[in-house]
């Protein structure tokens, strides 16, 4: 149990310095970096390379958004598996559903209870 | 910026050589350490979150991702909600924006930031304003990667 924690830290912070590379030395703003780390991400799952890294990493490789590209990926193939070439439609959110879902409760949660500052 | 430079006047490009020697150097490697304690304690939480869902609501390895987002998204509402979150995106820079806390925080704030113009077209139409691009290059390199695999697997390539 403990070398998952040690191994999701150093994953999740490794990944996190990519984006920080990306916005210092790239000189990218947080949207193109975010937007390039969910390509990277989906593109790493259609090579078959992300699943490992969860496995091997846990919440360091799930966290970070790079496993929102994952997980769209993987909703449309599973579904594809069973209907074809429309299943990577209809699939495409099975898998991410929670986070999108998430976001959007609790951010509408959030506006109703949270004034906005300054 | 390097086909711009062709249709500058010559004060122009003085200027632009005078910004350049005054821009602040950004400190890289602080803030490659920083990103990386502050992104690597945020997916530390997570790995706990993870294990919660997985002893006591029996979610698997693999499925205990999808529970611990939402879990992280919850958090990330009450710290923005209460202003935390800026202060920590402060100083821990990519470290609080990778992990999917930031994708929460941007959906939040731009709720909560324009409240004042109402529930439908503040918060409904300005949700997705910052987080929108990172669903649409997600869905739509998504759907790319998943037509080609599922063609190359159906004429039998894979």
């Amino acid at each position: 149990m403990l070398p998952m924690f040690i191994w999701a830290f150093i994953v999740g912070g490794l990944i996190c310095v990519i984006g920080q590379l990306l916005f210092d030395v790239a000189k990218l703003t947080p949207g193109h970096t975010l937007s390039l780390l969910v390509v990277i991400g989906s593109v790493l799952d259609g090579f078959g390379l992300y699943e490992p890294l969860i496995d091997f990493a846990g919440a360091g490789a799930t966290i970070p958004i790079t496993s929102f590209g994952n997980s769209l990926v993987h909703g449309a193939l599973q579904e594809a598996e069973q209907h074809g070439i429309v299943g990577v439609l209809t699939g495409m959110f099975e898998v991410t559903s929670s986070g999108i879902s998430a976001a959007i409760i609790f951010a509408f949660i959030g506006a109703l209870l949270f004034k906005p500052k300054g | 910026m390097g086909k711009d430079k062709k249709n500058l006047t010559p004060e122009q490009q003085k200027y632009q050589v005078l910004q350049q020697k005054h821009e602040i150097k950004r400190p890289i490697i602080k803030n490659c350490i920083r990103a990386f304690w502050v992104g690597g304690l945020i997916c530390t939480v997570g790995q706990a979150i993870t294990y919660f869902y997985i002893y006591f609501f029996n979610f698997t390895e693999q499925t205990a991702g999808n529970p611990t987002v939402a879990t992280m998204v919850f958090l990330s509402m009450l710290l923005t909600g209460f202003g935390i979150y800026d202060h920590l995106a402060q100083f821990g820079g990519a470290g609080t924006a990778v992990p999917v806390t930031g994708f929460g925080n941007a959906v939040i704030s731009a709720a909560i930031e324009h409240r004042t113009e109402g529930f439908v077209l503040g918060v409904g139409g300005n949700m997705f304003k910052l987080a929108g691009s990172v669903i649409l290059f997600g869905v739509f390199s998504a759907f790319v990667v998943a037509l080609i695999k599922t063609i190359l697997i159906q004429w039998g390539v894979l």
